[in-house]
């Protein structure tokens, strides 16, 4: 690749169109998985497990277009012969192409003596599209729907919009929360003088790459303690917590970056600490706040085990309903696509429209772990 | 404001202000207990995300005017504690009390109450279960990792020479936005196998393009030893993204003359990448293995939901799970916390270093 690289100025540009197909590939692998499950969750469910979600393209495929009846004296034990092909009852069973576009199959069980007829045909677009699986998945009480037989199934719905409200209301605060408390610290650290500054600071940088897990469980007996188990606050704390150092290590490096002479003329009009914080550092540091809050936002709404530790069932979030049905629920996929999805799209949403500042929050905190 | 006031007024005013808070903040947490609300989800939605972020900004104006109120002397130490106090303390709560507890539970029995010296440790480097996955957390951190930063590191250098280069690194990049989960189900999905049968259509792409090739259709995640390779293309589908990022711009910040001046020396573009693009970039290339390096040692939400770490594809973070939330033994999960923790202090020391380093705080 290298030399068709180099030589494409010159040159027929194959170097280009390599490069192009190899990046299409790659571009390829990366979205088709998630395309995949959001074609689905749009699907009628006994087409999701009749055939693949790719075939909602354009494709040739068998269509059934007639039926044949044997006549009953028919003896499904000795081979069968119709349209002058003479097979057994298990190969029948298993489909007889008789052209390269018709093919015949024995319908059921040996007693049904009904062959399907089935022809080739181009289809333009294999799916009967609906909104249904949203509905079921969002449900909290019992849903049913068909299966690729035909048969009815009922199922206890997962109460999805329950688990998104809950996540809202547990993303939110918990990613206000820490930038306000880590704004107020991130000042003072750059700005104020007091004791135990530079020790406390290394402190915040030490504890940028404790892993989690080590919390857990001391924090879980607190809460026990405390009686708040289940609740909304004690997510709040944990995600404060947990999202504290980074937070603090991003608006310092941001904050004593701003320059003295804002602070300075400020103190000699006679604002306080209070008044300059809140009506000069928030608004100068809006783009290092955004770029934390959408970091913590999404790792807030994405994260699991914080969830399942502290709110066990009560309460669930999208993550614990979504993982709750993946373990009750493994081959529902109308459910489990459209789950996922509805996951997916606030996030996805956030990600898309305020990327920039999330990238700039990633190098800045490349640090976290 | 309020230290504008006459002493006599002040005082009793300041304790108003306190009263009314504190008011707000016990009356706004009985109330999202209540059985009425809980009813009505999205108010309760509505209201504990408008409690909670009034009562944080009520401390905090609260204390500011306590301490404001200070004589003269120490007013601007009390100013210091109530600005960075709040963090602080949460930290200590949340994080460095939580270690010195982890470590004196994993001296201890299941419940936390008696001294069992080093036993736990010892279950944890003997247990066949902990050392399966010890050798599965190699495995992601070691290929894990080797994917991500290398396959980051090739899609930031081809896309950097292609016209639609923002799309491409935005599609690649895409899946940071969600979640393991989330991942778990498409990543299950592409897995999908439909088992045994007359005239079974595989629905899952993986064994439909097996299949469509003349192969066979695989269990994959069942597949011993090589499940744990199906487990990791997920973490590498979801963190290529993060590597090509940092490294591309890291790349974009080497000036253009010098490759120019190496290519009028005659130096191909493989030179050009291995001598000068890699060496330049080397200290970005280390922070974004050590990143990834920790992510995939803490790694906990693929394997849980694909497997929930059966057929031989269980891992640490996971077993610490299971010790707690299963067995409830607190003492083996916090021993296996602390291992997690001890793996991590070399990263921790060098943070340390590069920070000691910067003339900041002095």
């Amino acid at each position: 690749m290298s030399t068709a690289v180099k030589t494409d100025r010159k040159r027929f540009p194959l170097g280009k169109l390599i490069l192009g197909i190899v990046l299409l590939i790659i571009v390829l692998v990366w979205t088709i998985p998630t395309l995949g499950v959001f074609v689905t969750s749009f699907r009628d469910s006994s087409d999701i497990f009749a055939t693949g979600w790719w075939t909602v393209l354009p494709h040739k495929a068998w269509a059934k277009t007639d039926e044949i009846e044997l006549s009953p004296s028919t003896d499904p034990n000795a081979p069968v012969e119709i349209e002058g092909i003479t097979a057994t009852f298990e190969e029948w069973r298993k489909g007889v192409d008789v052209t390269e576009n018709r093919r015949l199959q024995w319908y059921g069980n040996k007693r049904s003596r009904r062959i399907d007829v089935f022809e080739r045909k181009w289809v333009g677009f294999g799916a009967n599209l609906t909104l249904k699986n949203y509905k079921d998945v969002m449900a909290a009480g019992t849903i049913t729907f068909t299966d690729a037989q035909g048969n009815t199934i009922t199922r206890q719905g997962n109460n999805f919009a329950d688990a998104v409200l809950n996540s809202l209301a547990v993303s939110v605060p918990a990613t206000i929360i820490p930038i306000l408390i880590a704004a107020f610290a991130a000042y003072a650290f750059a700005w104020m003088e007091f004791p135990g500054r530079r020790p406390l600071f290394i402190m915040v940088v030490a504890l940028l790459v404790v892993p989690l897990q080590i919390a857990l469980i001391p924090i879980l007996r607190d809460f026990t303690k405390w009686g708040l188990n289940g609740t909304f606050l004690s997510m709040w704390l944990a995600h404060s917590g947990f999202g504290l150092p980074l937070a603090v290590y991003l608006l310092y490096n941001y904050i004593s970056t701003l320059p003295r002479d804002v602070f300075e003329s400020a103190y000699l009009d006679g604002a306080s600490p209070f008044t300059t914080f809140v009506r000069l550092v928030l608004p100068l540091s809006v783009p290092a706040l955004a770029s934390f809050a959408i970091f913590q936002f999404l790792w807030v709404w994405n994260d699991y085990l914080v969830a399942l530790v502290f709110l066990g069932d009560k309460n669930r979030v999208v993550t614990s309903a979504l993982a709750a049905m993946v373990g009750e629920k493994g081959q529902d996929w109308h459910l489990l696509t459209s789950g996922a999805f509805l996951s997916m799209i606030l996030p996805l949403i956030v990600f898309f429209s305020l990327q920039r500042f999330f990238v700039r929050g990633l190098m800045a905190g490349s640090v976290k772990g | 404001m309020l230290q504008d006031l006459k002493p006599g007024i002040r005082i009793p005013a300041l304790i108003l202000l306190l009263v009314l808070t504190l008011a707000f903040l016990i009356g706004g947490f009985s109330l999202l207990q209540g059985q009425a609300i809980q009813k009505q989800k999205v108010v309760l939605t509505l209201t504990a995300i408008i409690w909670g972020l009034v009562s944080v900004a009520l401390l905090f104006f609260v204390m500011n005017e306590i301490a404001s109120s200070m004589p003269r002397r120490i007013r601007s130490s009390a100013v210091a504690v109530v600005f960075a106090g709040p963090a602080v303390a949460l930290l200590v709560w949340a994080l460095v009390l939580p270690t010195l507890r982890s470590l004196r539970l994993s001296f201890m029995d299941a419940n936390g109450r008696n001294f069992v010296g080093l036993a736990n440790y010892k279950f944890a480097f003997t247990d066949p279960i902990m050392l399966e996955s010890f050798r599965n957390n190699l495995l992601w951190v070691i290929f894990g990792t080797f994917f991500c930063v290398v396959g980051g590191l090739i899609i930031a250098v081809l896309a950097d020479k292609s016209k639609r280069e923002r799309l491409i690194k935005s599609l690649i990049f895409m899946p940071m936005a969600i979640s393991f989960v989330g991942a778990g189900v498409i990543w299950k999905f592409m897995y999908a196998y439909k088992g045994e049968g007359v005239n079974i259509a595989e629905i899952g792409l993986l064994n439909a393009l097996v299949t469509g090739l003349g192969g066979e259709a695989q269990a994959w995640l069942l597949i011993p030893f090589w499940n744990n390779f199906f487990l990791i293309a997920i973490m590498v589908w979801l963190q290529t993204g993060y590597a090509m990022v940092i490294l591309s711009s890291a790349i974009k910040a080497i000036p253009e003359s010098v490759n120019e001046a190496a290519r009028v020396d005659g130096a191909n573009a493989f030179r050009i990448f291995f001598s000068i693009t890699i060496p330049s970039i080397m200290p970005t290339i280390v922070t974004v293995t050590t990143t990834i390096l920790i992510f995939s040692l803490k790694l906990f939400d693929i394997v849980r939901v694909m497997t929930g770490g059966n057929f031989g594809t269980n891992v640490i973070a996971n077993e610490f799970y299971l010790r707690q939330f299963t067995y409830g033994h607190s003492g083996q999960a916090s021993a296996i916390a602390i291992i997690l923790f001890v793996v991590i202090i070399p990263v921790l020391a060098y943070n340390l270093r590069q920070f000691q380093g910067r003339k900041v705080l002095k």
